[in-house]
């Protein structure tokens, strides 16, 4: 298990003159969880996003730290897995194509066969390997993106609204994933649920105050 | 970690996507097709000289490529696929693989436009080839890393489609100058020397954009 944490420090996140949040703080150690809850618009996915280092702080620093270096945003991807619904694959692509370019263009590397069987296998696609996404229910998209979000083993796992457009089978596969996610790195889940929030050791609430 | 196999997965997932989707390709045949069967309609047994021909050449590529080329990004923020390219590579990454297969299509373009040019203007007689093949792939190179640049800013935006041809002619005017002079040499059979200015701003110019579009691409990509 590689040693890593996440800090937020006073991070602050405004779009034109409306603010979103203010002044969040919180760190995370791996092993460990934290849960951002809150109602609808009060900034959990923006929350996410700026920790997954695709949107920036309006003020204060977000930082991972991986085996004592911290890594640059720029780096960010390679050390992030996430899952959300608003998170697209390529329709045009079959789930074990979407998985290895991807992970070709994250790492260089070719994900080896087994590697892609395994992944798709734990999210309960081995039968639709080579079917094009496109042709995925919502569901099944949702289970291929756990997939794409953990063939490069990520440091953090981030998940926002975890279980959308999931049925109980899914539900399960994604308490596994997070149980050992939280286990061996850093899992960070968004969510109202809070059943899901329940999976994490510490919370944030957003939108109070 | 090779950064070049990371370029070469984007150019793969790229060019798998087009041949799937035809996304670009059927813009840009669509407009060569209906470009150059207009300008057959409207000159009907006229032989234009080098200039027109030259002009009427990049003319065509410009507007095709144009039409095509944006889609480089646009697809991906229409399809909403842009994020799960930010959470995938590097900026820096991302643009030289995007610019490898513009560059890659806008060739394909200009040496379709130059067969079909051949083949129905007489007067299209490429005399000097050394002058044109370069002109020929330096102004690629220069139209794709101007067109690469500005799909990434207008997917960006909301109105795309007009947007595009706006705000690229005054970037492409010094390149158009300069290809539609080079290509009237190589149709009038000049020697290499009487080109080697044009060639000279058509390098500076390809090495301008390509640097500039790398040190903009990460703020117009990410936020």
């Amino acid at each position: 298990m590689r040693s890593s944490s996440v800090k937020l420090d006073s991070v602050s996140k405004r779009f034109n003159r409306r603010t979103i949040f203010e002044k969040v703080s919180a760190s995370v150690n791996a092993p460990g969880s934290l849960a951002i809850t809150g109602r609808n618009g009060s900034g959990k996915s923006t929350l996410v996003k700026i920790l997954a280092g695709v949107l920036s702080a309006t003020e204060g620093k977000v930082s991972l730290t991986v085996d004592g270096h911290e890594i640059p945003r720029e780096l960010l991807y390679q050390q992030v897995g996430f899952v959300s619904p608003y998170l697209m694959l390529y329709d045009e692509f079959s789930a074990a194509e979407n998985i290895r370019l991807l992970e070709s263009m994250r790492s260089g590397r070719r994900a080896a066969d087994t590697e892609i069987d395994s992944l798709l296998d734990m999210v309960g696609l081995a039968h639709r390997r080579n079917d094009r996404i496109g042709t995925f229910s919502s569901g099944m998209k949702q289970r291929a993106k756990y997939a794409v979000a953990l063939i490069h083993r990520p440091a953090m796992l981030i998940l926002d609204e975890p279980t959308s457009n999931l049925d109980a089978e899914g539900i399960a596969i994604v308490r596994g994933v997070a149980e050992r996610q939280s286990t061996s790195g850093i899992l960070i889940v968004a969510t109202n649920d809070s059943e899901e929030a329940g999976w994490c050791s510490q919370q944030i609430p957003l939108g109070i105050g | 970690m090779s950064v070049r196999a990371q370029i070469g997965a984007v150019v793969v997932k790229d060019v798998r996507s087009e041949v799937r989707n035809r996304y670009a390709i059927n813009a840009l045949v669509m407009f060569v097709v209906t470009a150059v069967a207009t300008i057959l309609f409207a000159l009907r047994s006229e032989q234009p000289g080098p200039a027109t021909l030259a002009g009427m050449y990049w003319v065509v590529i410009f507007f095709s490529a144009m039409s095509g080329l944006a889609r480089i990004f646009v697809s991906e923020e229409e399809r909403g696929t842009a994020l799960t390219l930010q959470l995938t590579t590097s900026p820096g990454i991302l643009f030289a693989g995007k610019l490898a297969v513009n560059t890659g299509l806008t060739l394909l373009l200009t040496l379709s436009v130059s067969a079909l040019y051949i083949v129905t203007f007489p007067g299209f007689v490429i005399r000097s080839p050394d002058i044109f093949a370069l002109t020929v792939l330096l102004g690629s190179i220069g139209f794709s890393a101007s067109a690469t640049i500005l799909a990434a800013i207008i997917a960006k935006a909301n109105s795309r489609g007009t947007l595009y041809p706006v705000l690229s002619f005054p970037i492409l005017i010094p390149l158009l100058m300069t290809v539609m002079n080079a290509t009237e040499k190589a149709l009038e059979g000049a020697a290499f020397i009487e080109a080697v200015g044009d060639m000279q701003v058509l390098v500076g110019y390809c090495l301008i954009m390509i640097a500039g579009s790398f040190l903009l691409f990460d703020y117009v990509w990410n936020d």
